[in-house]
């Protein structure tokens, strides 16, 4: 273990928590939309691949640069969450939460078809926004600027979410309405508008995730196929009852990943899901969760 | 089960006279995939559960059979066995992990499972890689007949797409099979009659993910291959797209649904990833306006359950 250089060793973890700010920014927007809709997303790696494939088009047909991006993108695939969640999942109020499911691996199928058949498979490269080029020489390693801030920016973003949730009027109709929608909209709250507005903020944070990882990786259709399955991992670990839980889970299985490649590395790919049998095994619930 | 005879010797009378009309190759591919819904059809339609990583044995017990029978030289009888039992056993382990959440867990569980076993197939030596393992032997049934002959091979295929039919067909309308419905209606009341559930969810497990690896086993003998596309998530959302469209519930439905999804691929084949997006679109429209699928809406015209 003490041959592992210090510099791999850094430069891993710095990775896993770039990936671990993806997992915590997807899995937060899933545990939101499950609490109020009892659907699980499954389009929402295809809407953070949207929101990448957004920014790449703003850049490149309207000339709008990232920090554009960064506010357009996630404005732009929230209201096309809405429409979605308007059309076609509201229609499936009252059924299973099988069919949610399915309903959306559906549209994540035509989703990803139809940008694998306009731009191919292989992805289009995105520029780094200059303010954030270069990096810190921190004399054990290298730190690229772009990384701290995406770090940063999934941070301020989790927790703010968080305190909206917990700290705001919105936040205590939607808690409440999670609880008990009939009695909600027998206060005279609006509550096929709540759901709405909450399906728009879930799918948003997928976006911002999309826009932030399209410097980093290239802008590709199946960008967010394999994610999702990691995420559906990370959600089942952390248990989707508490949204402080499904960060800190995100994080955390972001470092360990990272870490996993530096001592191990045939197991990187695995590793998150080996913990989730182990946590199912110890603990059916989930780590963060309430109940079996 | 009386109201099924006519319509069951009806199939069978298609699958014996088919050969000789449409391509075998084609119908072979069809059969396979129909009994990979059957048993998928095992967990969905009778105990209520959504597996959405059944490629896994599918895929599993593919590789299992191909190696068998190609590195090891096994007759294709025994090499398909083996697949079988292989993929029983990765039912076991998968099962038993996942059984512990119910309904929309389960189906992320299973899910991530497959993908994790997935990965592993990308790496293994065992299973080739990103080659797959080619070249197959087909080899002699019982070291008689020869599966080299076009027609022999159909008809051996059509056998055991028949007794793997039959077999999930026997379990659904046992004893055994009615603890599975009582189990998908109401869990907890069946746990109050004094049912383990859990040892129910977990035998039809096993014997659904036998039954795939049956079907598994079988396509990677007949088309001499086994590759990554039947352990990827893909192949775990075609079955459950082909049991939905065919009705999900309904003995010949998953079969209907496997024909109808093949014969599609086969002609959107050189449309590369519009194939994709027309599944895509199918799993909305059967979700929003059609979700009791072909056999489900045809039992409640004729008012006999199909």
């Amino acid at each position: 273990m003490l041959a592992v250089p210090v510099q791999a060793l850094f430069g891993q973890l710095l990775i896993g928590l770039i990936n671990g700010s993806f997992y915590a920014l997807l899995s937060l927007g899933l545990a939101i939309i499950f609490g109020l809709l009892n659907v699980i997303n499954f389009c929402h790696g295809a809407l953070y691949m949207l929101g990448a494939f957004v920014a790449w088009f703003l850049l490149e047909k309207a000339g709008i640069g990232y920090w554009g991006a960064l506010i357009l993108s996630p404005l732009a695939v929230g209201l096309f969450g809405a429409l979605m969640e308007r059309l076609l999942l509201r229609r499936l109020a009252g059924l299973d939460a099988l069919y949610g499911l399915l309903l959306t691996f559906g549209i994540a199928l035509v989703l990803q078809g139809l940008f694998s058949n306009w731009f191919g498979s292989s992805g289009l490269p995105y520029e780094m926004p200059p303010q954030l080029q270069g990096g810190q020489n921190l004399g054990f390693m290298f730190l690229p600027n772009y990384r701290v801030w995406v770090i940063g920016v999934s941070l301020v973003l989790c927790l703010g979410t968080w305190a909206v949730i917990e700290r705001t009027r919105l936040g205590s109709r939607l808690r409440a309405a999670t609880e008990n929608a009939t009695l909600v909209s027998a206060f005279g709250i609006n509550v096929p508008r709540l759901v709405t507005i909450t399906y728009a903020l879930g799918v948003a944070l997928a976006a911002i995730a999309g826009v932030l990882a399209a410097p980093i990786y290239r802008v590709s259709p199946l960008m967010g196929a394999d994610l999702i399955i990691v995420v559906f991992a990370v959600v089942v670990i952390g248990g989707m009852g508490s949204i402080l839980g499904s960060i800190v889970t995100g994080f955390s299985l972001g470092v360990l990943e990272g870490l996993t490649k530096v001592f191990y590395p045939e197991a990187s790919n695995t590793v998150i899901f080996v913990v989730m049998a182990i946590v199912l095994l110890v603990r059916p619930a989930g780590l963060f969760g309430k109940q079996a | 089960m009386k109201s099924q005879r006519v319509p069951t010797a009806i199939m069978v009378a298609l699958i014996a006279a088919a050969p000789f009309v449409v391509y075998p190759v084609f119908l072979m591919k069809a059969l396979c995939f129909a009994l990979f819904a059957c048993a998928f059809n095992l967990l969905l339609g009778y105990v209520g559960l959504l597996s959405f990583g059944h490629a896994l044995f599918f895929g599993g017990a593919g590789y299992v059979s191909a190696h068998a029978a190609k590195i090891w030289g096994w007759p294709p009888e025994v090499a398909i066995l083996g697949g079988t039992l292989g993929a029983a056993a990765l039912g076991l382990l998968v099962g038993w992990v996942a059984i512990r959440r119910q309904g929309i867990y389960f189906a992320m569980v299973t899910l991530a499972l497959a993908q994790m076993f997935y990965f592993f197939c990308l790496r293994a030596n065992f299973t080739g890689g990103e080659d797959g393992i080619q070249g197959v032997p087909r080899g002699k049934l019982f070291a008689l007949l020869d599966l080299t002959h076009m027609t022999t091979l159909y008809f051996v295929v059509a056998a055991i797409f028949l007794f793997g039919f039959a077999l999930l067909h026997r379990t659904v309308h046992s004893p055994f099979g009615q603890v599975l419905k009582a189990i998908r209606e109401n869990e907890p009341r069946a746990i109050s009659l004094g049912y383990k559930t859990d040892n129910y969810k977990l035998i039809a497990f096993v014997l659904s993910a036998a039954m795939a690896g049956l079907a598994g086993g079988t396509k990677s003998i007949v088309f001499q291959l086994a590759s990554l596309t039947d352990v990827h998530w893909g192949t775990s959302g075609e079955v459950i797209l082909m049991t939905l469209i065919g009705g999900m519930g309904t003995v010949f439905g998953p079969v209907a649904g496997a024909l109808f999804m093949v014969a599609l691929e086969n002609y959107l084949a050189q449309l590369g990833s519009w194939v994709q997006v027309t599944e895509g679109a199918i799993f909305v429209v059967c979700v929003l306006a059609f979700r009791r699928g072909m056999f489900g809406e045809l039992g409640r015209l004729l008012r006999r359950p199909l």
